[in-house]
C-alpha cells in the first residue's frame, strides 16, 4: 500500500472482496477442505462409508466430541485452554448419579446439582486463573488430575465399584431420557438428539461470536487483553463465563451419556479433553487466542467423528484412529498457518 | 469551525512530588480550541509525569488544574474522559486480530434488539468507522481487515479517530511517531494537524523529535528536569532556536565548543 492510496480523501465505495476470498479468509477454511478430504477418502476406502446410516452415525460420534468443542473454541478464542473438560464431563455424570441414589432420589434433582456443580468446576478455573495469574494450561491440568482421582475415589467409597448404580428405575428418568438422550426418525434412519443439540449450539454460538457484544469481547480478551482491558471490556468477567460455558457444555454431554447408558464408569473422559482442543484447533483456532470459529470446531469434531467411524468401516485396528487424529491436527494446523498467512497479506 | 478563545484546559503553577523527589514543578499550560500545544523533553524531563496528570492517572500536588474554568483533581482517567479529554498511548489499546470496525466500537459497541436478542448493529458501527476515517482522509480498503495487518501510521490514525469520535475535545498524544518511518510519520502529523484545524480538537502533542514538532505546533514547551525550560508561541521562535532548546540550550553548546576549541590529546588526557 501506497501513502497516496492512505490519503486520498474522495468518498468511495469499498469494493466487496471476491467469494473466494472471503470464504479463504475465514478461519474455518482449512477445515472445511480438510472434512471434504477425509469424506472423499473413506468414502473411496470403506464402502460401508457409503449408506445414510452410516453418515448418522458419524454425525453422533461427531456431537459427543462437538458439544464440548464449541465451548472449548470459545474458550481458546478468548485466550485460553481448558484441560479439565473431559474429566469434567464424568465427574458431572457421577455427580447427578451420586446427589440422586444417595441423597434426594430425584434425576430432576440429581442432575440440577450436577449442573450446579459443572459450572462451579468452570468458575473455580476461571478464578484460579485471575488470581494465581499463571497459565490457563497449569491451572487446568491441576483441576483436571484432582478430578481424575476424586471421580475414581469418591466412586470407590460411595459404591465400592468402580461403576455407578444403574439410574434406569429412578424417577424422573423417562422424562429426562426424553429430553437428552431420544431418538429422532428421519425416514428411515434415527437420528440421535444430542446432534441436534449441537448443531443448535453451534448456531448459537456462532451468533454470539459475531453479532453480539460478549463476542466481540470474547476475541478482543483473547487477541490483546491489555487493550481490551483499557477500552472498558471486563476481562476477568469473560474469562470466568467462558470457563463455566464449558462446564456447562460438559454438564449437557454427561447428562447425554447418563441417560444413555444409565451407569456412569468412573475412569472415563480422561483424554477426550484433547480431542476437544485438537477440534477447535483443526477448525482454525489459534493456541495464542484471539482467532477462530464454533463452525470450525463442529467441522473439527466432524472430521473425527468420520475418522472414528470410517477406521471401522474400512475393517482397520481402531488404534489407527489415534495416528489419523495425531497426522491430522499438524496437517490442519500447518495448512490453517499457510491460508492464514495469505489471507491476511492478500487484501 | 467557530473557535473560542476561553481555554479548555489550563494548568497554573502545577508540580508532583514522588516522596522527596521534585518530579514536576511550576508548569504553566493552556490548551485552546484547534491549538496544537508541544511538549519536548530529554528522558526523564517530566513529560509523562505531565500528561499523567492530565490525562486523570493521578492528580497534581501542586498548583491548580482547571478545565472549563473550573478547577479539577482527577483521581481515575475516566474522569478526565467524561469531560473529553483522551490520551492515545503508543500501545493505542488496539487488538490486532480484530477487523478495524470492531477495533474502533470496542468497548462501546453499538446495538440494537432486546433482552437476550440484543446484538451488534453492524451496519451502523461498520458506517460510523467508514464515515470518521474518511473525514480525516484515510481510506482503508476494507474494514474487515484486521489492525494488524495496518501500517504503524494507519493504526495510529485509527487509535486518534477512535477518541474523537467517542467525545475527546482534548487529545493527548505520547509520542505518536516515536516508532514510525518518515512516510508514515507524515500520515500521522497530518492527522494531527486536521484534527486540530478542521474540528477544532485541542491537541497535546509529546514528542522528542522538534522536527516533527515544529511541523505542527502552535505553542511548544521544552521541559528539563521537571522544569519548564522554554514556553514560547510559534511566532517567536524558529526551528533552529527550538532544537537548541531541545538539545540541552547552554549545556550542549558548551558542550560543543569545548570539544571543538580544546586540543585532542588535552581531550584524551
Amino acid at each position: 500500500m501506497t501513502e497516496k492510496a492512505d490519503t486520498v480523501p474522495l468518498r468511495q465505495q469499498y469494493q466487496p472482496q471476491s467469494y473466494w476470498k472471503q470464504i479463504l479468509k475465514r478461519p474455518e477454511a482449512g477445515a472445511l477442505g480438510g472434512a471434504i478430504l477425509v469424506f472423499v477418502f473413506f468414502w473411496l476406502m470403506a464402502p460401508p462409508f457409503r449408506q445414510f446410516s452410516a453418515f448418522t452415525t458419524v454425525l453422533y460420534q461427531a456431537s459427543t466430541i462437538g458439544i464440548p468443542a464449541v465451548a472449548v473454541a470459545l474458550l481458546m478464542i478468548g485466550g485460553e485452554f481448558d484441560l479439565s473438560a473431559g474429566v469434567a464431563v464424568t465427574a458431572s455424570s457421577l455427580a447427578a448419579s451420586m446427589f440422586t441414589t444417595q441423597l434426594f432420589g430425584n434425576l430432576w434433582v440429581g442432575a440440577f446439582c450436577a449442573l450446579i456443580f459443572a459450572l462451579a468446576i468452570g468458575a473455580l478455573n476461571g478464578w484460579l486463573l485471575i488470581r494465581t495469574k499463571l497459565h490457563s494450561f497449569l491451572v487446568t491440568l491441576g483441576t483436571f488430575l484432582m478430578l481424575q482421582g476424586l471421580n475414581i475415589a469418591i466412586t470407590k467409597l460411595v459404591t465400592g465399584n468402580v461403576a455407578t448404580r444403574d439410574i434406569s428405575g429412578m424417577p424422573g428418568f423417562d422424562s429426562l431420557q426424553t429430553i437428552f438422550a431420544s431418538n429422532i426418525m428421519v425416514g428411515h434412519a434415527q437420528i440421535s438428539i444430542a446432534i441436534v443439540y449441537w448443531l443448535l449450539f453451534v448456531a448459537l454460538a456462532t451468533w454470539v461470536l459475531l453479532r453480539t457484544k460478549v463476542g466481540n469481547w470474547i476475541f478482543a480478551v483473547g487477541g490483546q487483553g491489555e487493550s481490551a482491558r483499557a477500552v472498558g471490556v471486563p476481562v476477568k468477567q469473560v474469562k470466568i463465563g467462558l470457563f463455566m460455558l464449558v462446564g456447562f457444555s460438559c454438564w449437557f454431554l454427561s447428562m447425554h451419556l447418563l441417560f444413555s447408558y444409565n451407569t456412569v464408569q468412573s475412569g472415563a473422559g480422561i483424554g477426550n479433553e484433547l480431542l476437544y482442543i485438537a477440534a477447535s484447533v483443526v477448525g482454525g483456532c489459534l493456541m495464542t487466542g484471539g482467532y477462530g470459529s464454533a463452525v470450525g470446531s463442529a467441522l473439527g469434531a466432524f472430521i473425527f467423528g468420520m475418522t472414528t467411524e470410517g477406521v471401522i468401516y474400512a475393517d482397520w485396528d481402531p488404534d489407527w484412529f489415534q495416528f489419523f487424529v495425531g497426522a491430522m491436527l499438524l496437517l490442519a494446523t500447518v495448512v490453517n498457518t499457510w491460508i492464514r498467512a495469505r489471507a491476511m497479506k492478500g487484501k | 469551525m467557530a473557535r473560542s478563545e476561553t481555554p479548555i484546559i489550563q494548568l497554573k503553577g502545577v508540580g508532583k512530588n514522588y516522596g522527596n523527589v521534585n518530579a514536576l514543578r511550576g508548569v504553566n499550560l493552556t490548551v485552546r480550541q484547534g491549538e496544537v500545544t508541544c511538549i519536548l523533553g530529554d528522558n526523564g524531563a517530566g513529560k509523562s509525569t505531565l500528561i499523567s496528570i492530565i490525562a486523570g492517572l493521578f492528580a497534581h500536588d501542586e498548583g491548580e488544574y482547571l478545565v472549563d474554568e473550573k478547577a479539577r483533581r482527577f483521581s481515575s482517567p475516566r474522569e478526565a474522559l467524561n469531560l473529553g479529554i483522551a490520551a492515545v498511548y503508543q500501545t493505542l489499546a488496539l487488538v490486532p486480530l480484530l477487523p478495524v470496525w470492531r477495533n474502533f466500537f470496542l468497548g462501546s459497541e453499538i446495538v440494537r434488539g432486546w433482552g437476550p436478542f440484543r446484538q451488534l448493529d453492524t451496519r451502523k458501527m461498520w458506517d460510523a468507522t467508514q464515515d470518521e476515517l474518511q473525514r480525516m482522509g484515510i481510506n482503508l480498503e476494507d474494514l474487515e481487515q484486521p489492525v494488524g495487518t495496518l501500517s504503524g501510521g494507519q493504526r495510529q490514525v485509527v487509535a486518534i479517530a477512535r477518541a474523537i469520535h467517542f467525545g475527546a475535545r482534548v487529545l493527548i498524544l505520547d509520542e505518536p511517531t516515536a516508532a514510525l518511518g518518515v512516510a508514515q510519520s507524515g500520515l500521522v502529523l497530518r492527522y494531527v494537524a486536521q484534527a486540530a484545524r478542521d474540528q477544532g480538537i485541542g491537541v497535546i502533542f509529546i514528542t522528542h523529535n522538534p522536527h516533527h514538532a515544529f511541523l505542527v505546533g502552535d505553542h511548544f514547551i521544552v521541559l528539563s528536569r521537571g522544569e519548564v525550560e522554554l514556553d514560547a508561541p510559534r511566532a517567536d521562535l524558529t526551528l533552529d532556536n527550538l532544537m537548541f532548546h531541545m538539545a540541552g540550550g547552554t549545556g550542549l553548546s558548551t558542550l560543543e565548543h569545548e570539544l571543538h576549541s580544546a586540543p585532542p590529546a588535552a581531550t584524551v588526557a
